[in-house]
């Protein structure tokens, strides 16, 4: 039985009791130990940051060109805190429930609650740092909502809230650096955890420019790598999102936990080629005012403003009056899916609907007219007042939009398709933030926790942040409190040796296969068995079929693959060959997962169960569970359960009619 | 949008390591669709070089979606090609029409040594940002955020400021190489907010001087950097910092 080790007590009690009774390492000797962090996202740069002001010396890693890049940079629309500062009825428990709920009550009460607790203090401190939040006239912060609630506690900075989180991280790692407290190893990729006496206690690594492996030692490793919805080969993760070093991790003994809750992200621009290389999310933000809808007539092929308001349906807002286009992802994803393959899409394609901002054009420039005093506004005032307002809210997004797709959203209705966005499982963790290897520990979006089936927007961002900056410092030091006494240990022991020699050993087999097939396009035929057998529905017999397709590409990927250069160079193609490779084992242990968990919850939508009205039905009889996934060898995997237990909240039928 | 395919030639920048020399080496592609990025033009070329058993050009990118600052090329004399405010990974191929020789380098500065074919080592960015360019704060310093109201004139422009991706087009521009709109960006996002005022001074003094160490030119007003930055930076930035600067001098002669 997996031991989560949540403090005893009351719910709102736990983290307090926690921080009152862990233990404590005293200046002098933080300065004696040292921390791994892989990765610079919001979840590794807070942490890099925090630990190394805390005194500990700290090496951080990254594979980019410099820590500012990691994907984090992406994120869009906001991030959430139970602040309270519109007086509109929120709190840390409404943050903690709505959390546990949207999740379809898969997630643990404890860890969400320290979460939501923690929340208020992110945001405080990264005012602190500089991060320039959207404010009112007033000078005061300002707000927006986002999917799966009813208040609004979501701050943003435009459409970049995730540039900016990141950058007041970074310049507090790099003000770490500069003082000594942080050696920063940019363009490096780990690619092995040293595991000696059941402890992490280093990692090996590529020098991306050199080609050569190199070894760190740490008293604790820490791994804040990320989400890894490449695995389905198009996302909207960046192109180098990837699930190594957590894979590496795992194989060296860390438990895989719900690998087949991936989210699927109902905004996205559709495909448009064979040639796509990604795709980019439209943030949810734009639900706040925009709406969805296609036409009420099967494949109509009339353009969107030939289309008149009688004979448009506006499905969210039909089917879920109280949230309307505010319900959660995973249920705006699949009644997408639902009109489409009922043939009411649009677009060449037929697999896109609209959002459609000409509405809320209208209502802001009548209010703008309004504030400038002009009591009978032309229609053209009101449009171009109205374009103005949308533009301050989401201008960047509607360029973007224009510059893929050569269509001008303030006047023709964007279109948009589902697409895979973010990654619920993980690496399993504790309340501590621990792996299943001791001084191993997992942040951000690479573990499992707080989410569950489902996560809500702007939620990321908050675990990032309250991981690295308030969560870790505290844990870590639990642990470490009884490492004082270990000495460094030199990178020549034999654990690092023998780590570094089969690193060695998989980089010339990948180089000695010189087959025929590229490793984009092995990457590519991943994607397309994942997304139609393990993407927005599921059911048992595709499952089956899907591993079997894996494995055979398994072999034909380690037979077949033709990767050019050499190893002692700067060679991306070869980087990706290991990233695809990894992929391919977890896209097999994601479908093993998918088809165990014979019921729905939240993103996970097996076609055998669900309501009458098509939404995910849950078996908490038999799968109020996390499934914790322990590699044995190649295809083989033991299941661990952890029993989740709800204390405070009921679970129900989720509703957001 | 009408879409058409296209035929084109490639001159492309290639250059094994920062130790050999490098050179234009030229390539065809044909029937590129209108509607795919730059970038995935270079994805359908560098596939073709890899079953060919030749060696696939280099270049850095991650988010393709023009916000990491990663992607860096330069396209018929222009960072990041023809498009205003653009990133090269949003540059789309209807940019171009059939028939067009396009020419790629990467950025050329002594301060950006190139690491291999498009990609260059711009780590002098970071370390221009290690001299100052943070708020000291550490972990739970904080009060809270609406403590601090600020004049929203100035967050907005604080944020405009911010929006700098760190990409080095600016740079690239710059006939003389200079870096003074990525600094003036950093300088302006923090002068701008209260938080930031206690190091005001000592900021702008120690990250002028690592720009000097590092090894970019000085700044002559050309306003190459404007026009090439994706994220539209102002020059009014770069009088700003000229401003701290200033004030940061007459403070210390005291
Ligand atoms: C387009 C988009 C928009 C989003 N918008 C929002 C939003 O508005 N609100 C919200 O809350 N969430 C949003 N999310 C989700 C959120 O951005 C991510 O979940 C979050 O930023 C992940 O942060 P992280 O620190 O865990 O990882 P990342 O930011 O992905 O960082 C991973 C780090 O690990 C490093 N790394 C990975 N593997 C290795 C390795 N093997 N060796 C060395 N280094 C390695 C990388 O270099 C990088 O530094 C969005 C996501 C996307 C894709
Ligand atoms: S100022 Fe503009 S061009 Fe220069 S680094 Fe920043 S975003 Fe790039
Ligand atoms: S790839 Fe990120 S900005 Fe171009």
């Amino acid at each position: 039985m997996l031991d989560a080790k949540i403090p005893k007590g009351k719910l709102e009690d736990k983290w307090t009791e926690y921080k009152g009774h862990c233990k404590l390492v005293n200046p002098a000797n933080k300065r004696k130990l040292e921390i791994i962090v892989v990765g610079t996202g919001l979840a590794g740069a807070s942490a890099a940051a925090s630990l190394g002001e805390l005194g500990y010396k700290v090496k951080a890693f990254c594979f980019q060109d410099s820590p500012r890049r990691a994907h984090s940079i992406a994120a869009q629309g906001g991030i959430n805190a139970a602040k309270n500062y519109q007086n509109d009825g929120d709190s840390i428990f409404r943050l903690f429930y709505d959390t546990i709920k949207g999740g379809d009550y898969r997630s643990r009460e404890g860890n969400v609650y320290r979460l939501a607790e923690v929340s208020a203090n992110i945001i405080d401190q990264c005012v602190a740092q500089g991060v320039p939040f959207a404010r009112e006239y007033g000078g005061l912060l300002s707000n927006r909502s986002f999917g799966g609630v009813q208040v609004q506690r979501t701050f943003y900075a435009a459409g970049q809230t995730g540039q900016q989180l990141l950058i007041g991280a970074y310049q507090a790692l790099e003000r770490q650096v500069a003082l000594g407290n942080v050696t920063m190893y940019t363009r490096h990729e780990m690619l092995d955890v040293v595991v000696i006496d059941g402890k992490a206690r280093g990692i090996v690594c590529r020098n991306l420019i050199t080609g050569e492996l190199e070894r760190f030692f740490g008293h604790a490793v820490v791994l804040c790598t990320g989400g890894y919805g490449n695995v389905f080969y198009l996302s909207t993760n960046a192109m180098g999102c990837n699930v190594t070093a957590i894979w590496k991790a795992h194989k060296k003994g860390a438990y895989f936990a719900n690998p087949c809750f991936t989210q699927i992200h109902p905004t996205c621009i559709p495909v448009s080629g064979d040639y796509q290389s990604k795709l980019t999310l439209m943030s949810e933000s734009l639900r706040n005012d925009g709406r969805i809808w296609v036409p009420k007539k099967q494949n109509d092929t009339r353009k969107a403003n030939e289309i008149p308001e009688e004979e448009r349906d506006y499905y969210l807002e039909r089917r879920y009056p109280a949230y309307g286009n505010l319900v959660p992802r995973d249920v705006a994803s699949r009644a997408a899916k639902e009109r489409c393959d009922a043939g009411y899409g649009v677009g060449t394609s037929k697999q896109a609907v609209y959002l459609d901002y000409a509405s809320a054009i209208q209502r802001y420039g009548k209010a703008e007219a309004h504030k400038h005093g002009i009591d009978n506004p032309s229609p053209e005032q009101i449009k171009q007042m109205g374009d103005e307002a949308v533009k301050e809210k989401y201008g960047n997004l509607f360029d973007m939009y224009e510059k893929i797709t050569g269509e001008n959203p303030y006047e023709v209705p964007m279109r948009i398709y589902p697409a895979v966005h973010y990654t619920m499982g993980g690496l399993w963790v504790d309340y501590e933030l621990m792996t299943s290897v001791k001084g191993l520990y997992a942040l951000g979006e690479c573990n499992y926790s707080d989410h569950g089936a489902n996560r809500l927007g702007a939620s990321a961002l908050m675990q990032g942040l309250a991981d690295g900056y308030f969560v870790i410092p505290y844990t870590i030091g639990n642990y470490l409190a009884d490492e004082i006494r270990t000495p460094v240990i030199p990178t020549t022991h034999p654990a690092f040796e023998e780590t570094e020699k089969n690193v060695a050993e998989r980089i010339n087999k990948l180089m000695n296969i010189q087959g025929t097939e590229t490793v984009e396009s092995l990457h590519k035929r991943l994607g397309k068995i994942m997304w139609d057998k393990c993407g927005m529905s599921r059911n048992a017999e595709g499952l089956k079929e899907a591993i079997e397709e894996i494995r055979a590409l398994k072999k034909e990927f380690w037979s077949n693959v033709k990767i050019p250069g050499s190893v002692d160079e700067f060679n991306p193609e070869l980087d990706k060959a290991g990233r695809v490779a990894d992929f391919i084992e977890l896209g097999e242990l994601t479908c093993i997962d998918a088809l165990q968990r014979d019921e729905s919850c939240g993103a996970h939508f097996r076609e055998d169960h669900q309501t009458p009205e098509g939404e995910a039905l849950r078996d908490d009889a038999n799968f109020m569970y996390v499934s914790a996934w322990q590699w044995k060898s190649n295809d083989e995997w033991e299941l661990h359960k952890e029993d989740l237990v709800y204390e405070e909240v009921h679970p129900t039928q989720r509703s957001y009619k | 949008m009408e879409h058409y395919n296209m035929n084109l030639t490639l001159k492309v920048w290639r250059q094994r390591n920062s130790k050999e020399k490098g050179r234009f080496e030229t390539y065809k592609v044909e029937n590129i669709s209108s509607e795919m990025s730059f970038l995935e033009m270079f994805d359908v070329l560098n596939d073709r070089l890899i079953t060919e058993g030749k060696d696939p050009i280099a270049f850095d990118h991650d988010c393709r979606e023009g916000i990491c600052g990663m992607c860096s090329m330069y396209i018929n004399g222009k960072p990041h090609g023809p498009w205003k405010a653009n990133t090269v990974c949003q540059l789309h191929m209807r940019a171009f029409k059939d028939g067009d020789t396009i020419v790629v380098e990467p950025w050329r500065a002594k301060a950006f040594p190139v690491i291999k074919d498009l990609v260059v080592d711009r780590s002098a960015f970071d370390r221009i940002i290690q001299a100052g360019g943070f708020i000291s704060v550490n972990t739970g310093n904080a009060v809270d955020a609406n403590a601090i109201p600020i004049e929203k004139e100035n967050a907005d422009k604080s944020f405009a400021a911010a929006a700098c991706i760190g990409c080095g087009a600016c740079v690239a521009a710059c006939k003389n190489s200079s870096a003074m709109l990525f600094v003036a960006a950093k300088v302006s996002h923090l002068a701008l907010l209260p938080q930031g005022s206690p190091e005001r001074k000592t900021r702008v003094v120690s990250m002028i001087n690592q720009m000097d160490k590092e090894g970019f030119g000085a700044c002559t007003f050309t306003n190459a950097c404007e026009a090439a930055c994706p994220k539209e930076i102002l020059v009014t930035n770069i009088a700003r910092l000229n401003h701290e600067y200033m004030m940061a001098s007459f403070e210390s002669d005291k």
